[in-house]
This record gives C-alpha cells, structure tokens and sequence, in this order.
C-alpha cells in the first residue's frame, strides 16, 4: 500500500467507501422490509456511483467536447447511466465500482513494472569526487575533464571510465558488462563508468568524459530502444481503432433493430445492448502487448544485454538460422600451440628450441609458441629473420630453422604435406625436426552457446569469416559447424546472409564489430558482441551483449520466445472472452456483471500473465 | 532533429496510441512515437522548428485525449 501514488490512494480511498455504501444498499435492498428502504437503497447505490466514479463522467463530458466520441469514459458512463434508467441500480453503481478497480489494477501494474525496469536500468552515476590539491569535491560526472583524479568510495558508482591510479578494491560490473563475478582492481586496472565500487577506496584517473563514456552510452542505447514497436503492437493499436465503432455501432443496432420484429421490446434489447457497450474498451488487449514486450526487455537487461525494443524479441523468436563471424564472436583470435609432433626428438625439447628462435619475435604465431613454453632463458645467437618464410637462430647450441612450407621446400627437407591450418615446420641441426599446429582459440561456451541455439529450434548454424580456409576448417569443427564460408571480405557476408534470407530463412547474425554493421543491419536480428565498444556495431545492431560470452544468445532467444508467447496469449485469451460476451449478449445470456468482468478481468489476468515475461530461469 | 520528452500521468495504453496517431497528424511532425510503458514521447522535427512554439500545440493535442498528461520539459 505504501508504494501507491497520491492519485493511486485517492482512487483507492474512493473506491473503498463507495463499495461501502454500495454493501449498505444491499442491505437496505434486501434485508429492510418497509416501503422507504428500496428508494432509499437507490439513493445509496447513485451515491456509491458517483462517488467512486464521478471523474469517469468528467472525462466522458470534456472529451465528447473534444469530438472523442467513442471514449471508454463515455461507454462506461453510458452504459451505467443506462441501467439506471431501466431501474437496475445495482447493476449501474456494481459495474462502475469494478470498472474504476480494474483501472486501479492497471495503473499499479504498470506503475510497478515501469518501475522494476527502471531499476535494472539505474546505472546513472550520481556523483562525481574530484581531487583538487588534495581535496576531494563534489562534482556533476558531466563536469568531469579526461586527466582529473576522482576519488570513488566504497558503494558509490564509477562515475566515467579510467584508470586505476591508487588503491585496491573489488568492482561490481554486472550491470555493465552482465559478468556476475566481481573483478578485482588494482592501479593500472581499468575500471568502466556505472560499475559499483564494492570493497575499497579507489583513486582513479579519467579517461573519457561522461557522454563518451560507457555508462552514458549504455543509458542513450536503452532510452531509445523502446521504440521499435512490434509489428504485434502496431498490429492492437490498429484493431483498437476499430474495435470500440464497431461494438458501439453493433450496440445501437441491437438496441433499435430486434425491437422491431420483436414487439417493440425497447426494454430487454437495450439491456442487451448496454453490455455491448460495457465490453467494448479494447484497454486489456491493449495494453497487454506492450506491457509483456517491455518487461521481456527488462529480464533481457537483466541478463547482460539490451534488446531494441519489441520488434527486436518479435523477430529474435522468429528466427531459425545463426550467422556467426568467426574471430572475435566465436574464437578469440588468439592463436595457441595445439600440437607439437616430431619423430626425432622430444616434443617440449622441439618447442622449447622453436620457442628460443622466436623469443625476439612479435609476431602472434611467434608469441603463442613461446607463451606455450612459459619460461624463457635461451642463448640465442645468429638470430636471422627470413621475411614471408621463417626464422633462422642458435639456441643453447643448436641450429634451428623455423617457419612455413616454403622454407622447408627452399631448403630441401621434406615434411607432411596433410597438415591443416597454421603450421610452423621446423629443423634442427640440418634434419628436419618436426612441427607445431597453432590453432585460434575458440572461445568457451561457444559450442555449448550453438547447442543451445539449435536445441531451441534456430537449427543451423553458419560460420563466415574472412580468414583462409586452413584457419577457418578446425575452428568449425571444433565447434560443430558444418556450414561455413572462408576469405570472405565484409561485403561477402552481406551477400551470404542476404542468399540466406532470400530462401526464407530469418537470420540472426552475430558480430563483434569492426568491419560487421553493414551485415548487422541487413540480418533480421543483429547481435552486436563484446559491450558498447563500437558505435556503428550497436546503431546497427538489435541486441547487443554486454557480456563477451556468446551464452546470453540462448538466453536472449529464450526469453524473446516466451514473451511473444505471452503476448499473443493475452491478445488471443481477451479477444476470445470479449466475443464469447458479445455474441452471448445478443441472445440475452450475460449479466452486465459478467460483461464487466470480461473487461476488467481480462485485462487484469492479462496484465498478470504479462508481467511473467519479466523472469526467466537462468541457464550456465 | 529528434527530441524526446517524457509524459506525466499518462496512465492508459489506449490513450496513448491515440495521442500519437493525433501528434503524427500535425503537420509540423515528422515523426511522433509514444511509448506508454516508458512515458516517452520522441518527435522527429524539420531542423529549423521551433519547439518553443511546437510544444504547447503538442500538448493541446495530448490534453485532448487525456487532460490530466502533460508534457516534462527538461
């Protein structure tokens, strides 16, 4: 009770006491025997009446003034107004006491789920402390300069992104990043705007302004999300448009049409008539398609990601294919030692001795040998670099040689030709030694991620990439991908997932940015991967992930697929009701009591139905 | 230019379908989207508009279909 608005109490106050005059009435009406209690049983259902539902009349009056005719005001006043001139004043004061509950119910509703969301999307820093001569003072984030020191305390938010300059604590980024495990900061660790300081007193360096930060871009993209509308909302707004004429007409007609071949009983079809007009408000319906679209968004927030808007969920549990881009989105684009295979010497011996050779090297395939090996310590002499072969050194003693196919060949050895992907041959002392597979990580729960997906029903999975083939064979199937296409160049995947959605397949692709919007734009859902990082990557995108882990897709799918559900559900369910109601009314079976509860009911249970999209079950 | 507002007591769905249909048929409106869950109103304006003036109109339009809903200037 306490959370309701002013508006809210006052409603419910008048809808109190009006029910209580309304129990006096009943009683006047049935239990007192004298010739006074029915009029006086009258008089107290016209006081419950206007008590709780005087403002629907005002309403009704001012918007017929401004030519809203078909209000939902004017029906309901209307029709109670009916029933009092045909003397049946409990029905006319019972049904505006449940229609004025059934709004109280709504605005609760919504009240409580517009403010569940907001919640999950309270990232806004409140404030900002900036150290001046040692100082710390209260500033706006928005008056923060890139270079200032800020002091952040423990429980307050990181108000712009920087780096740590002193102090150690543990940083809660769920919120930013979706990752629930809080990461441990130490100076140099960088820390993201919105993400709150749990443990200790951080000193930290801005490196960006607050509207270029993360916090400010997370807030913008959800702020605009709402609205791409589902077609299924667009869809209700229209039917409403013509819903309620189409009842009121329909009313009008069974009121003045029947009678005539019926005797003239004006009476019995206006009474019928009355309940057209009690069930004609279209509000459940409506207002249950954006209500479940929303919350579905909010438990999308909940898990790490923002969906832009009910459009993106509509088509998100339509689809049935996944495009994936390989490096970044399903391998980490590091390369790793995979394999180390020789005939004449111990294999740590042979990499240890091709890891020497390379110590000096940057290259990334240079990088991963070593990083396989862990330790360093060679002696290293005769360092040769071979530019587009390899490399050529003195290790503790040996002669290695050490790089592709080409310099095997140029230097007479021979080697297995059957090897796929990225191979670094190698000779010792003028034999040839053996060879190293090097392989792009995959990233973890990649292939759990596709399980998940085709378990869901989005059956195949396409991997593109604009890596050679050598590269893009054993991360494919590794993954479980039989379908991939490599050396492509950016406009090649637009291309590809436009032939895919040519032959009727909706298409979910996933990027981790750079060079993908284009395809992120053309896809029926883009998933943009890995945060708010690149600006084209998220305006393009429909989903983005906060978190850098390809599970929240399923997720994503998951919950998109249960709120459509719903959706269609309530409209299905309301409209069901409603017509039941209607085509029962014309033969005199409905009570306007059961018409009001079809109204407001319907919209009641629809509301509840709605809010479940809000949960979903977690999944690791 | 895009502009979003928020809207106070808008508190029907049905009525704020309705006030967008009659915002988008202004002709000094582009575009006009109101979100009833998030209370927004986001309006895409020809550039050189003066909002000053564009606002109140707005909110006659708003105000016809639900009196009590009144547009948040920031």
């Amino acid at each position: 009770m306490k959370n309701l608005t002013k508006k809210q109490k006052s409603l419910l106050t008048r809808i109190l006491v009006s029910a209580a005059l309304f129990a006096a009435a009943v009683v006047l009406e049935h239990a007192v025997k004298a010739a006074w209690s029915e009029w006086a049983a009258a008089g107290f259902f016209i006081a419950a009446w206007a008590l709780c539902g005087y403002d629907v009349v005002v309403k009704a009056v001012t918007n017929i003034g401004h030519g809203q005719i078909f209000d939902e005001h004017f029906l309901m006043t209307l029709a109670t107004v009916g029933a009092f001139c045909l003397m049946d004043f409990a029905e006319g004061a019972g049904v505006m006491l449940f229609f004025q509950v059934g709004e109280l119910f709504q605005n609760i509703a919504v009240d409580r789920s517009r403010k569940s969301v907001a919640a999950l999307m309270d990232l806004r820093p409140d404030v900002a402390w900036v150290i001046k001569d040692g100082e710390a003072l209260e500033c706006d984030p928005e008056d923060v300069v890139v270079g200032d020191l800020l002091r952040v305390l423990p429980g307050e938010r990181i108000p712009v992104d920087g780096v740590v300059v002193s102090g150690c604590s543990s940083v809660d980024t769920s919120k930013i990043t979706g990752e629930s495990v809080p990461a441990d900061l130490g100076p140099g660790g960088k820390v993201l705007s919105g993400c709150i300081n749990i443990t200790g007193e951080l000193t930290i360096r801005a490196e960006s302004a607050y509207a270029e930060s993360t916090v400010a871009r997370i807030l913008e993209l959800m702020d605009s999300a709402n609205e791409g509308k589902s077609t299924m909302e667009s869809l209700m707004t229209r039917f409403a448009r013509y819903y309620t004429p189409c009842v009121v007409i329909g009313a009008v007609l069974l009121a003045l049409v029947p009678p005539l071949f019926d005797g003239m009983t004006f009476t019995k079809w206006i009474v019928r008539a009355l309940n057209f007009l009690v069930v004609s408000c279209p509000c459940a319906m409506v207002i249950s398609v954006p209500l479940s679209f929303f919350s579905g968004m909010g438990a999308v927030s909940k898990a790490g990601m923002i969906a832009k808007g009910g459009i993106a969920l509509e088509n998100l549990a339509k689809a049935n294919t996944v495009v994936l881009d390989k490096t970044g989105t399903l391998t980490t684009g590091r390369f790793a030692v995979a394999q180390v295979q020789s005939n004449i010497m111990d294999k740590k011996e042979l990499l240890a001795l091709v890891a020497g050779a390379e110590s000096k090297s940057n290259h990334p395939i240079a990088r991963a040998i070593v990083d396989a090996v862990g330790k360093e310590g060679w002696q290293v002499t005769d360092l040769q670099e071979l530019p587009g072969k390899g490399i050529a050194a003195t290790v503790n003693g040996r002669k290695v040689l050490a790089g592709n196919s080409r310099l095997m060949e140029e230097q007479g050895f021979s080697y297995p030709e059957s090897l796929t992907g990225t191979v670094v041959y190698a000779a010792v002392d003028g034999e040839y030694a053996g060879c190293i597979l090097l392989e792009d990580q995959v990233k973890p729960g990649a292939a759990q991620a596709l399980q998940r997906l085709s378990a869901l029903g989005v059956r195949e999975s396409v991997m593109l990439t604009g890596d050679r083939e050598a590269a893009a064979k054993p991360a494919a199937q590794k993954l479980g991908i039989t379908k991939w296409f490599s050396g492509l160049l950016p406009q090649d995947k637009v291309r590809k997932v436009e032939q895919l959605m040519e032959g009727g397949r909706r298409v979910i692709f996933v990027g981790d940015g750079v060079n993908d919007a284009p395809v992120l734009a053309k896809a029926t859902v883009g998933v943009a991967m890995g945060g708010v990082g690149s600006d084209a990557a998220v305006e393009a995108a429909d989903l983005v992930l906060l978190k850098d882990d390809l599970k929240s897709l399923p997720t994503a799918v998951r919950i998109a697929r249960k709120t459509v559900g719903i959706a269609q559900s309530n409209i299905i369910f309301a409209l069901a009701i409603k017509l039941l109601v209607l085509g029962l009314s014309v033969f005199g079976f409905v009570t306007m009591w059961l018409s009001i509860f079809a109204d407001v009911g319907v919209a009641v249970l629809a509301i509840l139905n709605a809010t479940r999209c809000m949960y979903y079950k977690k999944e690791n | 230019m895009r502009k979003t507002y928020e809207l106070e007591e808008l508190d029907c769905a049905n009525c704020a379908a309705k006030m967008e249909a009659a915002v988008n048929k202004m002709p000094e409106i582009t575009k006009c989207t109101i979100t009833f869950m998030t209370s927004r109103m986001a309006i895409t304006v020809p550039d050189n508009t003066d909002l000053d003036a564009l606002l109140p109109k707005i909110q006659k339009e708003i105000s016809k279909v639900e009196p009590d809903t009144r547009i948040v200037v920031k």
